[in-house]
């Protein structure tokens, strides 16, 4: 009974593990033959040449940047306040941070756009209608990350403490809480990098040369760089993905230390 | 008087600026004509053939993904938990459906075009064997082919959720059961499903809003082939197709009217499924 178990189970792991295998073995099966009769990396060399890869790259992870730090600037203090402050309001931000998963993103983009292409407020332009657009995107994720890091920790008797040694409100936020939630900022960091680098639906329609439209104009022109492309970006995620996994147990192991004391 | 809560003041404005505006003009623009003036035209031309045709085609893609997501993903995280296999296999399933579950859009729709395209690997694969996959019906570009590509972030998600409902099933209620009787068939039956199941129904409706929602790998996979709303809207907003920004409003209310169902079903099977293991 035990035995067939297993073995039913081994069955559904290797037919699920094949699914995904088969897609990235083809595509990278498919990058090796961009030279006539032979096997190589030419495609990945003609894409590392490529000058727009890495401009399109680096206006990507720019705009990454930036949309991560603005969200910190506008979060933190907010969730903060509002768990020391306002329990009630603490629903309705949580109801907020939610709105994003009603209006994808081509809604989002669209609204956008209708809203800001006219005056009075014209920001279709603007690099910082496509940074706030990536914030709405990525709300959901990075209220979430802090929302779980202040929830594990003790925010009112932080405060108190901070307050009766005489520290000001942007010093506790700074060297207090911030260090204590350090962990579920990276998550949520490395989230939102993840997502804006490869997004397409914003860039495209705002009309920026990021990362996610190169992507989408390669592999409408190109036959063996997009396999090629593609087998890149699957590995940056894996890259962004394992620095989160090492934060993460990294941050387990100073959660324990923390308790031992 | 308290004045503490204008410490939420900025997020509330930036959220009304960038959220809560669009979509709200989104839904003044649905009922607007070209001029400004109210009509109700725009919603009921939504009533057009090929429009409640996208609609259904979006509709059925986003839930037949949720429901065959949650069901392989389900059998998978069910064997990786309790299925008695080596650790190995689950250190390496739960990072992989992290990545995979991220991978979407452009590449995704390429992996799959170099998989399951005319000229595929496993097309071709298929084809020296003798099965014709285009022959029998298949084509990437249609409904099963876009099914299949979404499954592809859909299933690493549902492991990632469902991992934990199935490592709270305790091994002693199954001995409990087991030791009044009752056979594996009747645990599950009794036990095992009831207990899992506000947990299987949050995560078909959530897969449903991540399939719903998707844009990226439909366009980068079908081009404009193949109607679903969201490119629908993408070509109204290039404003070539159907010269009618109103009606593209209302293509985009639509979409916000079924996801806030979706939504409020949620958390309403959420609320449920906390009282229910309590």
């Amino acid at each position: 009974m035990k035995k067939r178990s297993s073995l039913v189970a081994w069955l559904f792991i290797i037919l699920g593990t094949s699914y995904f295998l088969l897609p990235l073995i083809a595509t990278f099966l498919f990058s090796l033959r961009a030279k006539k009769d032979s096997l190589g990396f030419t495609a990945y060399q003609r894409v590392f040449a490529d000058s727009s890869f890495y401009e399109t790259f680096l206006f990507s992870a720019l705009m990454a940047l930036l949309t991560i730090i603005a969200s910190l600037l506008l979060l933190v203090p907010t969730v903060y306040w509002a768990y020391l402050r306002h329990p009630r309001l603490h629903r309705l931000i949580e109801l907020v941070s939610l709105m994003p998963f009603v209006i994808p993103p081509i809604v989002l983009v669209f609204g956008l756009i209708k809203s800001y292409s006219r005056p009075p407020v014209i920001l279709v332009q603007s690099r910082g209608l496509l940074i706030a657009g990536y914030m709405v995107l990525t709300l959901p994720y990075m209220y979430r990350a802090i929302d779980a890091g202040l929830r594990a920790t003790n925010v009112k008797t932080l405060t108190e403490a901070a307050q009766s040694l005489g520290a000001g409100w942007p010093r506790i936020i700074w060297q207090v809480i911030v260090p204590n939630v350090r962990g579920a900022l990276v998550n949520g960091a490395f989230l939102t990098f993840a997502t804006v680098l490869g997004e397409l639906t914003l860039a495209q329609y705002l009309a920026w040369p990021a990362f996610g439209p190169y992507l989408a104009r390669i592999s409408q022109n190109k036959a063996y760089e997009p396999a090629a492309l593609t087998i890149i970006s699957f590995a940056l995620t894996w890259v962004i993905f394992g620095i989160v996994l090492l934060v993460n147990s990294k941050d387990q192991q100073q959660t324990q230390f923390g308790g031992t004391h | 008087m308290n004045w503490s809560w204008l410490g939420t003041v900025p997020f509330f404005l930036f959220a009304c600026a960038f959220l809560v505006l669009p979509s709200a003009s989104l839904v003044i623009g649905s009922f607007q004509d070209n001029e400004g003036n109210f009509t109700l035209q725009n919603i009921a031309d939504l009533g057009q053939p090929s429009i409640v045709n996208a609609y259904v085609l979006s509709v059925q893609v986003s839930g037949v993904t949720a429901l065959l997501g949650t069901l392989v993903g389900g059998l998978l995280a069910w064997a990786m938990v309790l299925g008695r296999l080596p650790r190995f296999v689950r250190a390496f399933l739960i990072p992989f459906s992290g990545v995979a579950s991220n991978f979407a859009g452009v590449p995704l729709a390429f992996a799959f075009i170099a998989t399951l395209g005319r000229v595929g690997f496993v097309t071709v694969l298929l084809k020296d064997l003798g099965f014709n996959l285009y022959d029998k019906g298949f084509n990437l570009y249609s409904f099963w082919g876009l099914s299949a590509t979404y499954l592809y972030f859909q299933i690493p998600l549902v492991v990632l959720i469902l991992t934990p409902a199935f490592e709270a099933l305790r091994p002693q209620w199954r001995e409990a059961a087991e030791s009044l009787g009752a056979s594996g068939g009747y645990y599950w039956r009794s036990i095992a499903l009831p207990i899992l199941t506000p947990a299987l129904l949050s995560t078909v409706v959530l897969l449903f809003g991540n399939a719903f929602g998707a844009y990226a790998t439909a366009y980068a996979l079908t081009g404009g082939s193949l109607n679903i709303v969201p490119i629908m809207i993408g070509a109204q907003i290039q404003g070539d197709i159907l010269h009618n920004p109103n009606l593209g409003y209302a293509l985009a209310f639509g979409m916000m009217v079924i996801m806030t169902l979706v939504l409020v079903l949620y958390s309403w099977l959420q609320r449920r499924s906390a009282r229910w293991l309590q």
